[in-house]
């Protein structure tokens, strides 16, 4: 996928002036939120299954060589064929080999953002073969030719409007004079037209949440039910699975299970929780012929041994961005590349380059919400200031900001230097607010005072207020 | 070779060869004796109130169920549901021996077909091996008896399950399958595929709204039958 990230900024502009995007952000915030602040209150043993799956996860990386091993081992044992890719490009040549010689004419997929990573459905379609998704919120991005802009609700930007429209321009074989009255009219005219796709397909490609070690098998979690349909029906099955996928056993899958859709969707679990091992079995009577995982590294090598390597305990729950500020100020488009929100600003410049992604870090309030909401308990703060400080000592910060963080650090090197000037412009901050408690406009600081007013300082910074408790015998 | 270089890039960011034999040892037993790990608490409980908490849990995700008192319970149970929803008396329905010696001769109407799912059938009726408490969920696994496909093309989706096949939680189950499940070629003992179902199939993808029946089954209704007596309360 191409990379917009470096014009992030530009993409928020437009994104803020999106009347539509913003009112399908603000439809959606609470609910996001609110479902899984629920389903965690349902479950008192939640921040105990957190600790474990971030200890699961950790033992995984510090193991990661022998686990993969051995689950390529139990793959290959149980029938299955296993391609192991280092970069997009390998993988990609994969896939279409296997397509390929199975002369597949239409492949359908599960949803799977590492097949975002890869663009494979561009790849297939030069080598004239037609890709199809299945999910349905995949499906009318695919028609109306957009990526995705959330992990798991990939098309929520979108409204109901939109949706009729594409579905009129696509499906020119329907009457002109149907009528889409409601929601239900137009699921029921997608699972037609799916039902077709999923019947005439030669292969299907699903991603992997996890890659089980322990019996070789990979699993996907949907609630559709197009991801089973797609690794069913076709007679070769690929899936799509990144290195840090794998976990030891069926036992660690269970822990990972409570806590993926709570995080999520808010649901106890989703509706079909899938463990494929293998191809078909002689007697069975259904299930695909072949089964390939392509194993894919992509860049997640070079984070292993770093400060990024916590990133890599990412379960793909997307948490992280439902209860981002910014991601529900911004919408997901605007961060220019697979993924967006929190474990976006982290993982995209480790995969694509803190040059082309250097915005993504920084476009953070710091708030923490992300990191109380994690799963695995990803300190995704900690990390995008690590790249912001990669960044900075790569020079690649813009210069007015450098020359201002020199101005800081000369200040906060001199601690009393830098009190008396942090007292002074408490004062001058006061003093200006006085009776408001804040300013509505600030010299130098005018694209930020343009949209909120900024709050002012009571008059005496903390260090002078805690010197003061401490004298007053109050600490 | 694309393998080598991932395990090597792997082993150099982790500032370490191959893994040392005594360690490998460890992981390798840990795997051979796949430890659990904390379990909720909510599915610890007596049996009548780990049926009752399968229940609650099947409807509040959109799923119903009708007890019924034996096997020979389930042509009339059958018949009463789809005729209350003007459903189709003719069903796919999975080649397992327990359903086959289900006496449907009582109800001459229901047309049974044994084998994997059509595409155009509506109904279904799966043999359904076993269920979690916890969450309200079926394990499906694939057999020549158990076809996968009987659980995902039809518009509604009949599951015949034993109350004595209801355990606690997600572990519980997969010791049933460890124990259960024959030899697979290779030694294993995962069969192809293995479904874990919780409710009908949903779509919340249009304007972030439920909707039910995406690709997958509309309705899901369980038929469980009383044969544990310690689990009537």
């Amino acid at each position: 996928m191409l990379a917009t990230s470096p014009a992030f900024k530009q993409n928020v502009k437009g994104a803020l002036a999106d009347a539509s995007l913003q009112k399908a952000l603000a439809f959606t915030r609470p609910s996001f939120a609110g479902k899984r602040t629920a389903a965690v209150a349902a479950l008192p043993e939640f921040e105990q299954l957190r600790d474990v799956g971030r200890d699961i996860k950790n033992h995984v990386l510090a193991n990661l060589d022998f686990y993969l091993e051995t689950w390529s081992a139990n793959v290959e044992k149980s029938g299955g064929i296993v391609h192991w890719c280092s970069t997009a490009d390998d993988a990609r040549a994969a896939v279409l080999a296997i397509c390929q010689k199975a002369g597949a004419k239409t492949v359908t997929k599960g949803k799977s953002m590492i097949s975002e990573e890869l663009a494979i459905n561009d790849h297939l379609e030069k080598h004239g073969i037609e890709p199809v998704e299945t999910d349905l919120g995949e499906y009318i991005l695919q028609l109306r030719k957009e990526p995705p802009s959330h992990i798991i609700a990939p098309a929520f930007h979108l409204n109901r409007e939109d949706w009729e429209e594409s579905f009129r321009a696509s499906h020119t074989d329907l009457p002109e004079d149907r009528v889409f009255g409601e929601r239900r009219d137009i699921l029921t005219e997608a699972r037609k037209k799916l039902r077709e796709k999923f019947l005439a397909a030669d292969v299907g490609i699903t991603g992997a949440n996890f890659l089980i070690a322990e019996t070789g098998s990979s699993v996907i979690v949907t609630n559709e039910g197009n991801g089973d349909l797609t690794q069913t029906l076709p007679r070769v099955h690929i899936v799509l699975a990144s290195i840090e996928k794998v976990i030891p056993t069926l036992e660690d899958a269970c822990t990972f299970l409570r806590l993926l859709a709570r995080s999520a969707t808010g649901q106890d679990m989703s509706v079909y929780t899938t463990f494929s091992t293998g191809a078909r079995r002689p007697a069975d009577l259904d299930g695909p012929e072949e089964y390939h995982v392509v194993l894919i590294d992509n860049g997640r090598t070079g984070m292993i041994g770093t400060e990024f390597q916590e990133m890599l305990r990412c379960i793909r729950c997307a948490a992280c961005m439902n209860h981002c500020p910014v991601y529900f100020t911004v919408g997901g488009h605007s961060y220019g590349w697979v993924y967006p929100g929190p474990m976006g600003s982290v993982l995209t410049p480790a995969l694509i380059g803190v040059d082309k992604a250097g915005h993504l870090p920084n476009a953070s309030t710091f708030c923490g919400k992300c990191e109380s909401v994690c799963p695995v308990k990803i300190p995704l703060p900690k990390l995008m200031r690590h790249w912001r400080e990669r960044e900075f000592e790569r020079h690649l910060a813009p210069q007015g900001m450098r020359s201002n963080l020199a101005i800081w650090a000369w200040f906060a090197k001199r601690p009393q230097l830098y009190r008396m000037a942090t007292g002074l412009a408490a004062r001058l901050l006061s003093w200006l607010g006085r009776g408001k408690g804040r300013v509505a406009s600030l010299p130098f600081a005018a694209g930020w005072t343009a949209g909120r007013d900024l709050p002012t300082p009571e008059g005496e910074t903390f260090f002078a207020r805690y010197a003061r408790a401490q004298r007053e015998g109050k600490l | 070779m694309s393998k080598e270089n991932i395990l090597n890039a792997i082993r150099r960011g982790l500032k370490r060869g191959p893994l040392p034999d005594d360690q490998a040892m460890g992981l390798r037993a840990r795997l051979a004796g796949h430890p659990r790990h904390l379990i909720p608490a909510r599915s610890r409980v007596s049996r009548p109130e780990q049926i009752a908490l399968f229940i609650r849990n099947i409807e509040k995700e959109f799923g119903s169920v009708a007890r019924v008192a034996d096997f020979a319970a389930i042509p009339d149970a059958v018949a009463a549901y789809l005729a209350a929803r003007n459903l189709p008396t003719d069903f796919a329905i999975a080649p397992h021996p327990e359903l086959a010696d289900i006496p449907w001769d009582t109800r001459p109407l229901l047309q049974r077909r044994p084998g994997r799912a059509q595409p155009s059938d509506l109904v279904s009726l799966q043999h359904g091996y076993a269920a979690i408490a916890e969450t309200g969920t079926l394990m499906l696994p694939a057999a020549p008896e158990r076809p996968t496909t009987l659980n995902l093309l039809s518009d509604t989706f009949l599951v015949v399950l034993r109350a004595s096949r209801v355990v606690g939680a997600y572990e519980e189950a997969w010791d049933l399958l460890r124990a259960e499940s024959p030899t697979q070629p290779g030694g294993g003992f995962m069969p192809r595929n293995v479904m874990l179902v919780t409710g009908p199939s949903r779509s919340a993808d249009i304007e972030s709204t439920l909707e039910l029946g995406a690709h997958g089954p509309r309705r899901l209704h369980v038929l469980l039958v009383d044969d544990d007596p310690a689990a009537l309360g």
